[in-house]
């Protein structure tokens, strides 16, 4: 079995859920293979080589490669991919955007976002919202997948020594390109990284009053800050802090739920977490049915109490 | 120019799910089914580029069983101009659904292709990279804000940690998110209208495509259920309990 995992970056720093996908990676077996799709990112692949369990990094550097546009990166990882048994790549936007393209180029059926390998040809992967798990068998000559970061552990940043080898292949589909990018600063930790979450929904009332109930509290447990949709959609936080079926899915040791009824699609975004804590005042929320520890309560005088308390 | 809008027929946003004591699938008898809501997302948004001026023509296309008519119907009341039933009762993919898309556009000459960003049943989120790819089309995902000038369309994408924008060359396909737009109703007399609208029921075989897909399906299970929680009294309680009792702070 030889595998392709497909690097997860931004030219400069190789994102941890990369380390997620190797752990899959190993469970599925064999022999692999990093490859490191970008622009100047020379650095990224010398991190990539240092990851536990990793044989080979591929680096194709090339402008076209930049922006991880998915109709160049897609036509190379078809072109790499087909000496593979296995593709993988993150669940992430970018994930998502280049791996169906490139099955497509080999002709084969993905499978999206699995969370368990039953074996090299079986996974298992949530359906309907999370609400339930399918496992299921590729008779594909190369199995095409996505992974949950989340349902994997990481392996060793540090601890490998892979070569690392220049691919010249450069595939410019020349129909697409890249205009510019909003990335939203945040000092906090990353939502789908972080071990705690703190997330608010349309029960704080305001943006002004999500960031005066919930940075403090998110202060003092070095938590990452998440949202339901109903928060974003009112303009309380922007959209990619949205957990849930159509944002990210986390599974921090502790989220807390502050404001959040509990929606179906917002549930399928966190109730892998370790532990969940539900403040809400309405005692029938649906989010008290998934909370490990829930209290009903005006959530302006419980979490500052809260924060005094911690 | 032309637009094409694939739709698809999926149980209602708000229904819990039950997988069947077979572990052969969910449980959809009688089960509320509706237009999936990134597809609907992706019908108002050719209907106000329709009104905008930019799309002269809707078409709009659905893969599914006899039943999925009821959806294209839906989206003839929210301003599509004609319908396209794929019929088939076979578990095709996301794969064969891209191919027999790729068909259609052949046939029709769209400029714009709309697709949801994902179908919220099989939550895969393919169909849309995967036409791309079969067309040598370029993809503008998880679209937030849709732009066509000339013969480019600008898009606006939703990506984990912002927005980022691409511009793509037309014919290009579309996926939508969320926060495209806020789709609209349907009203009573446009119902009644769309009940006139042309819809041409077709094959897979019709546009070559035979065969199901290569991912079979095992089995399907619940979830795994979560201990019942607690009911705490106090904020003190609930820090005792996070302290000591699940140790995570």
């Amino acid at each position: 079995m030889s595998i392709l995992v497909i690097a997860e970056h931004d030219n400069k720093t190789l994102n941890g859920a990369t380390l997620n996908v190797v752990a899959a990676a190993q469970k599925i077996g064999g022999d692999i293979t990093v490859l490191v799709a970008g622009s100047g990112a020379q650095a990224v692949a010398d991190q990539a080589a240092k990851v536990a369990g990793v044989s080979k990094v591929l680096l194709a550097d090339n402008a076209a490669y930049a922006h991880q546009l998915a109709e160049n990166v897609a036509a190379l990882v078809a072109d790499l991919g087909k000496g593979y048994s296995h593709i993988l790549a993150t669940t992430t936007t970018t994930g998502k955007n280049v791996l169906p393209r490139a099955a497509a180029l080999l002709d084969v059926s993905m499978i999206s976002d699995i969370i368990a390998v039953e074996s090299p040809k079986t996974f298992k992967r949530p359906i309907y919202a999370g609400n339930a798990i399918a496992t299921v068998q590729s008779d594909e000559a190369i199995v095409v997948a996505t992974v949950r970061g989340t349902a994997f552990d990481p392996v060793a940043a540090e601890g490998g020594s892979a070569a690392v080898e220049t691919v010249a292949d450069v595939q410019d589909a020349g129909i697409s390109k890249f205009i510019s990018e909003e990335i939203v600063k945040s000092e906090r930790p990353e939502l789908t990284a972080a071990r705690i979450v703190v997330s608010g929904g349309r029960g704080v009332g305001s943006g002004e009053n999500y960031h005066t109930v919930l940075d403090p509290l998110a202060d003092k447990l070095g938590a990452a800050q998440g949202a339901s949709r109903a928060a974003v959609d009112a303009g309380f936080v922007p959209n990619d802090m949205q957990v849930g079926q159509t944002g990210k899915i986390v599974a921090p040791d502790l989220y807390i739920a502050v404001g959040i009824s509990g929606a179906i699609q917002h549930l399928a975004g966190m109730k892998d977490s370790k532990v969940i804590v539900a403040i809400n005042k309405d005692e029938e929320a649906p989010i008290n049915a998934v909370a490990d520890y829930w209290l009903v309560g005006d959530l302006n005088t419980v979490v500052p109490e809260l924060v005094a308390k911690l | 120019m032309k637009a094409l809008v694939a739709v698809k027929r999926v149980v209602d946003a708000n229904v819990k799910v039950r997988v069947k004591p077979d572990n052969s699938g969910v449980d959809l008898t009688n089960v509320k089914m509706s237009i999936n809501p990134f597809c609907e997302i992706a019908v108002e948004e050719a209907v106000r580029l329709k009104e905008k001026g930019t799309v002269s023509e809707i078409v709009v296309v659905s893969i599914g069983p006899k039943e999925a008519q009821e959806q294209i119907r839906s989206s003839m009341a929210l301003g599509a101009d004609r319908g396209i039933l794929v019929e088939t009762t076979d578990e095709i993919g996301a794969l064969e659904v891209a191919k027999i898309l790729k068909g259609i556009v052949e046939q029709e000459k769209p400029e714009l292709i709309l697709l949801g960003k994902q179908a919220i049943d099989d939550d895969s989120n393919q169909v849309g990279q995967m036409l791309g790819a079969l067309l040598g089309a370029g993809q503008g995902t998880f679209a937030s804000v849709v732009n066509v000038t000339g013969d480019k369309v600008q898009v606006t994408r939703e990506v984990d940690g912002g927005l980022q924008t691409v511009e793509l060359n037309l014919p290009a396909i579309i996926t939508t998110d969320l926060r495209l737009n806020e789709p609209r109703y349907a009203a009573l007399p446009n119902i009644m209208k769309a009940r006139k609208k042309p819809l041409d029921v077709k094959s897979p075989a019709d546009y070559g495509v035979s065969g199901t897909t290569k991912l079979k399906t095992v089995k399907v299970e619940p979830p795994a259920e979560r201990k019942a929680g607690v009911q705490v009294k106090s904020v003190d309680e609930l820090v005792e309990k996070l302290k000591n009792e699940a140790k995570v702070i």
